[in-house]
């Protein structure tokens, strides 16, 4: 019912937009504060840089919030020519194709130069098809790491140089942490579901789902109820039993980073783009950069952790002109300054080998800030470990928390809630396989 | 009644039109288009659609999420009645009481009605906050560990202590007119006959306030079920594990956030069967069998 009011207000706020003699194009985004300011900025510098196109950011709220909206407008017909989806919306775009329009072919319509080996195959590898063509512009990936407090580490007689490599390590240390009083608890997590659940898959070469994580088609069926799997989860309620790990609640985790900050937990796996934030919250001591611990005794870990974050797509039912600006865009987006800037700002991953060379003066005066590309390009990516690829993929994270709290609660184990996991999971891949077919 | 013969026949139409338009566009209207959405299954885009019959109501049924919403929806509305509806009746006679100062108190305590039901749900979230919060910090010293992140009974707690605090104003107001519309002269003939607080209460009070009180409990409910998604938003957005996702909640979340429009419409079509029937039993059984 609501959906209906929304689409006119969206409509009424896209026709106040109105074209001038340049092309204008909308491009609605979900970046707020900082990232916000510097993305209005990077627009404002490709509005600078010719003067036959016009692009126009506005801020539509969060992820979720900013999807809606767009598939409400492209529904009244008020679609903007360029929207910013996270990576679990990735999916249900696929899988409107008279929605969309590629990323390939929109470059290839409008004579942009356009390489697609250019990009690291770690990031684009998440928004390409089975053919290997591009479908949306990655714009902000990140993919989680560990950061420690190394103060914290020293006070517990630790080597605050050395982060824990490995689950086991990292137990004997949280466990060392907590018994010398030097914090009261040893790690907390961000993402449940994307930490916890898809990277702990990947890292360790496990298939998150059938048919390469989904890539192989809209009748995958998730397959994450596997051993690693439920071992780790086995061990996050132990040790949250225990306390040394403490939970920071659903979705992102609104605890986590307080819980990290204030020195209550003296480790945090969090998302590489958090990094600007934790730094600037860390002034009360040392901070530490490390990669995600692995079990030492799986076979081909660590593998490659995946990314997540947001990409661009072109919606379909626009002029050639606002197509041409679009692709303009798309071109100065992927200059290696342009990305440079962006990643070094955000702690965002640069999406072109270009980028990443330009960045190496700023990686050698910042330690820390490669280990979530050093993470990704680890390992060539195996098809466990390229990405994931599920329609309702947000409800699933939703299912996937909500089980882990059953977890936690104790009214399921492990091997139980994982498999309700992939139960429900698996019921609205059906729903949405029906829905699209 | 006063009755109004009208010589023209498009007048009263044309008087009537604002109203039967603004009932039309936003009522009539939307209700229509989610009654014909829950029997189709579409793709997010809206580019595939497919009619399935009642296969969206068959799945509802089925599904131990949705008997597990109805669940938490029931045991919410009843939490948030009786708390707000005890409360404000407590506070009511207490102000009744009052000579002078019962308009500085009445005042007071209208001010949380003021307050939208997000910017509610934001305070108490920093309140009962697990890490922040000055409320699991008080607990703690008295020996109780609050986490309403990880504990089904807690989140349920704080949602429904902020959800009745804020109809408590409401009901506070209604029960007070309530109180001094009820005659003195009852009260004192009562305990002239002997007749202690407690039992003139009992005896008098609460059987003439009757009507109040059943007026009260079906907004209440309403309320409870249908107002109430501002502060579950803003606190507990459905979680731990379902544990405090009402029906309303639900149909924006499987709707809005996960685009399965099909079954959000059909979960609302059903919210409307129980509005229809709430309304019914107010009118037909209440307003009739209650003693004015």
């Amino acid at each position: 019912m609501i959906r209906y009011s929304t689409a006119s207000v969206v409509a009424l706020v896209a026709s106040l937009g109105a074209a001038q003699a340049e092309t204008n194009i909308d491009w609605w985004h979900a970046m707020g504060g900082e990232l916000g300011a510097k993305l209005e900025e990077i627009a404002q510098g490709f509005n600078d840089s010719q003067d036959e196109y016009r692009v126009t950011p506005s801020y539509k709220g969060t992820y979720p919030e900013t999807m809606t909206a767009a598939i409400a407008a492209f529904r009244a017909n008020q679609q903007p020519a360029i929207v910013q989806v996270f990576e679990v919306g990735t999916g249900t775009m696929m899988a409107a194709d008279g929605a969309i329009v590629p990323v390939h072919q929109l470059m290839a319509d409008h004579g942009q130069d356009f390489d697609a080996a250019a990009f690291l195959p770690s990031v684009v590898g998440y928004y390409t098809d089975g053919d290997g063509n591009m479908l949306s512009m990655p714009f902000n990936s990140s993919t989680p790491i560990l950061y420690y407090n190394k103060t914290v580490f020293e006070a517990a007689g630790l080597d605050p140089e050395t982060p824990p490599t490995t689950w086991a390590e990292l137990e004997q240390f949280s466990n060392q942490i907590k018994e010398s009083g030097a914090a009261s608890c040893g790690f907390t997590t961000q993402w449940i579901s994307w930490i916890q659940t898809e990277n702990l898959s990947a890292w360790h070469n496990q298939p998150i789902g059938t048919l390469e994580n989904g890539f192989g088609g809209l009748d995958s069926r998730l397959s994450l109820n596997g051993p690693v799997q439920v071992k780790h989860w086995e061990n996050l309620k132990r040790w949250s039993d225990e306390g040394i790990f403490k939970y920071g609640g659903p979705v992102g985790a609104d605890n986590a980073a307080p819980m990290f900050y204030s020195q209550e937990c003296a480790m945090m796996m969090g998302s590489s783009a958090s990094r600007a934030g934790v730094i600037a919250n860390s002034s009360a001591y040392e901070l530490g950069f490390g990669m995600l611990p692995y079990y030492d005794d799986v076979e081909g870990a660590p593998q490659n952790s995946i990314i997540g974050g947001a990409s661009l797509w072109v919606l379909s039912g626009k002029s050639d002109e606002e197509y041409a600006a679009a692709a303009a865009l798309f071109d100065y987006l992927t200059q290696p300054e342009v990305q440079a800037d962006w990643a070094s700002f955000t702690g965002y991953l640069p999406i072109t080998q270009a980028a990443y060379d330009a960045m190496e003066s700023f990686h050698a005066e910042n330690p820390g800030a490669d280990t979530g590309i050093r993470q990704i390009t680890l390992n060539e990516p195996t098809e466990n470990s390229k990405g994931l690829r599920f329609g309702s993929y947000v409800q699933i994270r939703g299912v996937i928390d909500e089980e882990f709290e059953q977890l936690l609660s104790g009214s399921k184990d492990a091997q139980g809630a994982l498999d309700a996991v992939v139960a429900r999971g698996d019921d609205l891949l059906e729903q949405f396989q029906a829905q699209n077919q | 009644m006063k009755r109004t013969i009208f010589s023209n026949q498009l007048l009263p139409w044309l008087l009537l039109a604002p109203q039967l338009i603004i009932t039309f566009v936003f009522f009539l209207w939307p209700a229509a288009q989610a009654i014909r959405q829950s029997f189709l299954r579409e793709d997010a885009f809206g580019t595939r659609t497919t009619f399935v019959g009642l296969e969206n109501f068959v799945r509802l049924w089925n599904s131990p999420e949705y008997l597990n919403s109805l669940q938490v929806t029931a045991v919410f509305a009843i939490s948030v009645t009786v708390l707000s509806m005890g409360l404000s009746l407590l506070l009511a006679i207490a102000v009744d009481r009052m000579i002078r100062s019962t308009r500085v108190y009445t005042t007071l305590l209208v001010w949380p009605y003021a307050v939208a039901p997000a910017v509610a749900g934001i305070l108490w979230w920093f309140i009962f906050n697990p890490t922040i919060g000055i409320m699991p910090y008080l607990l703690g010293g008295l020996g109780y560990d609050w986490n309403h992140i990880q504990s089904k009974s807690d989140a349920m707690t704080l949602v429904v202590i902020a959800s009745a605090w804020k109809q408590i104003s409401y009901n506070f107001l209604f029960f007070l007119a309530g109180l001094q519309a009820i005659p003195a002269s009852l009260r004192e003939a009562a305990a002239i006959d002997g007749a202690g607080p407690v039992r003139r209460f009992f005896d008098i009070t609460f059987p003439l306030l009757s009507p109040t009180t059943f007026f009260l409990l079906v907004v209440n409910i309403v309320y409870a079920m249908f107002d109430t998604f501002g502060v579950i938003d803003a606190t507990t957005e459905g979680g731990p594990a379902q544990a405090t996702n009402i029906m309303v909640y639900k149909v924006y979340f499987d709707g809005f956030v996960g685009q399965n429009l099909g079954s959000s419409a059909a979960q609302s079509v059903v919210l409307m069967a129980l509005v229809l029937v709430l309304t019914v039993i107010q009118f037909r059984y209440v307003e009739k069998k209650v003693a004015y």
